[in-house]
């Protein structure tokens, strides 16, 4: 202590450093890995008589968490040794999650880029071709327009309704409130082919509509509701209390405050509830299967006749044994794929913003009224 | 809570719009807008309380004729032989238990990792974009996990099945298949369809767990820390203890989610109705993929079967996550906090 008052620059001792990668743990992984690569590799490969590479891996996991344990051991006591271990098998744990997320894009890109690069892919349909044709005939024409209308049916009658029970649950609370947000909640826990079953049941069987794609977005309807209403409940409640207040301080009813103050002022985040509800059934496969009917034609109309979408048509083309088809498959799986990555991305734009907040556009039309009115 | 608020006149000491103490009474008089409004609201409530209610009715009365042809044995009889009268969703039931058991043995561990990592280990530059990974992993449609699994998963997981069927299987006689040296009678399992099943609930899991770790208390934490924990002991003492129900509730989703999966399995699996207790031998079947297979080649008593199954089903997972959901609840309130 005597030495640090007198020169306090000079002997300072060293920052500990609290989190982050010191040069003891980068050198005792990097030991352990290579020791354990190099013995792995002569037991495995050498001694026993055992092949593939997925065995090897596991092996040398095995052994590598093993001779970490042997070299943490040299300078830390028994509670530094476990956990050391404990954060190499966290970390592990979280890059086997973005392994396997980054394996599934990649994958299904390199294989579907085949089918990608051919114009008719994205204007013709597979109606009038073989499934062995080349790929540079038929696409997903039929399967876009499907997905599309089925799509935006479902987000017409979900959406009002969505919000509205949403309205229900965080404004006029009245006193079904409880058991009106714990049915939702099941409601997100149906499994997709009971849905389709439900809606199969009901339109196809009871009042003997045809399969078509009216009937696939009112199956979609049941998985879009809750996610429409959970989240836009959730939006809701971030509106502050205080703006609710002064609306109804000045003398406004519950619908003028709801319409002019809440609704608006969580605009953003209801923008983010329908896409996010959007990106859930864009997707969804085993309800549309049971009540979209199955063709390969292009069909316009989703009152009439079987209409196919982008995952029926993934879901069809997968199961021919035909190497082409199955590129187109992948194509599709793309196109599916990046539609869900964009509402995903745009989601995350729009709900990034507090509510409230405004973007350039509405802040300079907003501007521009104020300027007319006062003039 | 209609808000029209009128002052009832000028106060005058008795009479109308004053009551009994002399205080000024104020009623609302909710214009015909405001009560539009909230029957509005009241009636789209009420609709998604109509939809499921509607699922289940149409189930039911679907199912009926099939549950009453059939009795107990609808859930006893493991064939499924509409054509000569009897059929039965037992071996259906334990196909799908097996499955969503193999699930969890990936996606539980996994997760429980990967939400550690993601709230305790990871650098605070990653955070928020591991969190948008698992969200957007949670995202992607089941078919495209579908075909990653039949064409990419499938073939790598056939050379641990056969290691596992010929080093292990003569000690542990439920690992044993028929023809151990054929590639063919390990693939379309209960374990491959299982491991891919597992990998679509993985960020389910994920997601619920590291939102409970992230809200283990701080000063708890900075305690364990400050007593000498290290990070692990700080996780031990302080963050699991707090996260016990989210933990349980979030393993439940998951199982929720891997019992109704369709897709992923019908895409993989070989169907079968037999009770097999080889899950690495090839065939197996769930509920939700014998819907998905036999939908449209069935009518009359066959259907109705099938629409028993799907009731099944239904029940199963709304119990499974009503439980769920109680404890994720729980455990949000703070209720699960004794250290």
């Amino acid at each position: 202590m005597a030495t640090a008052t007198a020169a306090p620059a000079a002997t300072r001792p060293p920052r500990v450093r609290i989190g982050g990668l010191s040069p003891e743990v980068v050198t005792h992984v990097v030991a352990a890995g290579a020791g354990s690569l190099a013995l792995v590799w002569i037991v495995y490969e050498r001694l026993l008589p055992l092949h593939g590479a997925i065995g090897f891996w596991l092996v040398w996991y095995v052994v590598f968490i093993v001779m970490l344990a042997a070299v943490s051991a040299t300078t830390l006591d028994r509670m530094g040794v476990v956990d050391r271990v404990v954060g190499a098998l966290v970390t592990t744990a979280g890059m086997i999650l973005v392994a396997c997320l980054a394996g599934i894009v990649v994958f299904t890109v390199l294989r579907g880029k085949q089918a990608l690069g051919h114009l008719n892919f994205y204007t013709e349909t597979t109606a009038f071709i073989g499934p062995e044709a080349p790929l540079d005939h038929g696409g997903i024409y039929a399967a876009m327009v499907g997905t599309l209308e089925q799509v935006a049916m479902s987000v017409v009658m979900s959406v009002p309704l969505g919000i509205a029970t949403a309205v229900y649950l965080s404004e006029v609370r009245g006193k079904l409130a409880r058991l009106v947000r714990s049915v939702v909640e099941a409601m997100s826990a149906v499994p997709t082919i009971v849905a389709g079953l439900f809606i199969y049941s009901m339109l196809v069987l009871k009042f003997g509509q045809e399969r078509c794609g009216l009937a696939a977005s009112m199956a979609l309807c049941v998985s879009m509701i809750p996610v429409v209403t959970t989240t836009a409940e959730v939006v809701l409640r971030l509106v502050p209390g205080g703006l609710r207040e002064a609306s109804l301080a000045l003398g406004t009813t519950q619908w003028q405050t709801v319409r002019r103050v809440v609704l608006p002022t969580a605009r953003a985040g209801l923008v983010t509830a329908v896409l996010l509800g959007v990106a859930r059934v864009i997707g969804e496969t085993s309800p549309v299967l049971l009540v979209a009917g199955s063709t390969s034609e292009l069909n316009y109309d989703p009152t009439h006749g079987p209409q196919v979408s982008l995952p029926l048509f993934v879901f069809n083309q997968m199961r021919l044994p035909l190497d082409q088809a199955i590129a187109r498959a992948f194509g599709a799986a793309v196109v599916l794929l990046v539609l869900v990555v964009v509402l995903f991305g745009l989601a995350r734009i729009v709900g990034g913003r507090s509510p409230g907040a405004m973007s350039k556009r509405r802040q300079r039309r907003m501007n521009r009224s104020v300027r007319g009115e006062s003039l | 809570m209609s808000t029209v608020l009128v002052p009832e006149k000028a106060p005058p000491t008795t009479g109308r719009g004053v009551d009994s103490r002399g205080r000024r009474v104020i009623k609302a008089r909710p214009t015909p807008a405001e009560r539009t409004f909230v029957a509005a609201a009241r009636s789209a409530a009420l609709s998604t309380l109509v939809v499921m209610g509607l699922i289940g009715v149409f189930l039911a009365v679907g199912a009926w004729p099939a549950l009453q042809s059939q009795g107990a044995g609808f859930l006893t009889e493991s064939q499924w032989l509409p054509e000569a009268g009897t059929f039965g969703i037992a071996s259906l039931l334990w196909g799908t238990l097996l499955v969503g058991l193999f699930a969890l043995v990936v996606a539980v561990p996994c997760g429980f990792g990967a939400a550690l990592f993601i709230s305790e280990y990871a650098p605070r530059s990653l955070k928020r974009p591991l969190v948008t990974l698992v969200d957007l992993m949670a995202a992607v449609p089941s078919i495209i996990y579908a075909m990653w699994a039949l064409f990419f998963l499938q073939a790598h997981l056939l050379t641990i099945a056969e290691f596992l069927s010929v080093h292990l299987g003569p000690v542990l006689p439920f690992l044993r298949v028929k023809v151990p040296d054929s590639p063919s009678s390990y693939t379309s399992s209960a374990f491959i369809a299982g491991i891919a099943v597992g990998v679509v609930v993985l960020p389910t899991i994920t997601s619920i767990m590291r939102e409970v770790f992230s809200q283990a208390p701080v000063g708890e934490r900075e305690g364990a820390i400050a007593l000498g924990a290290t990070r692990w002991g700080m996780i031990r003492t302080v963050v699991i203890p707090f996260g016990r129900s989210g933990i349980v509730g979030g393993i439940m989703l998951g199982l929720g989610r891997a019992l109704g999966e369709t897709i992923v399995v019908y895409a993989l699996i070989s169907p079968m109705f037999e009770f097999t207790t080889h899950p690495l031998e090839s065939g197996t079947n769930t509920i939700a993929a014998h819907i998905a297979s036999r939908y449209s080649e069935s009518g009359g008593l066959a259907l109705s079967g099938l629409l028993g199954a799907g009731l099944v089903l239904f029940a199963f997972t709304l119990v499974v996550n009503t439980l769920a959901g109680l404890v994720v609840s729980r455990s949000r309130s703070g209720a699960a906090t004794e250290i």
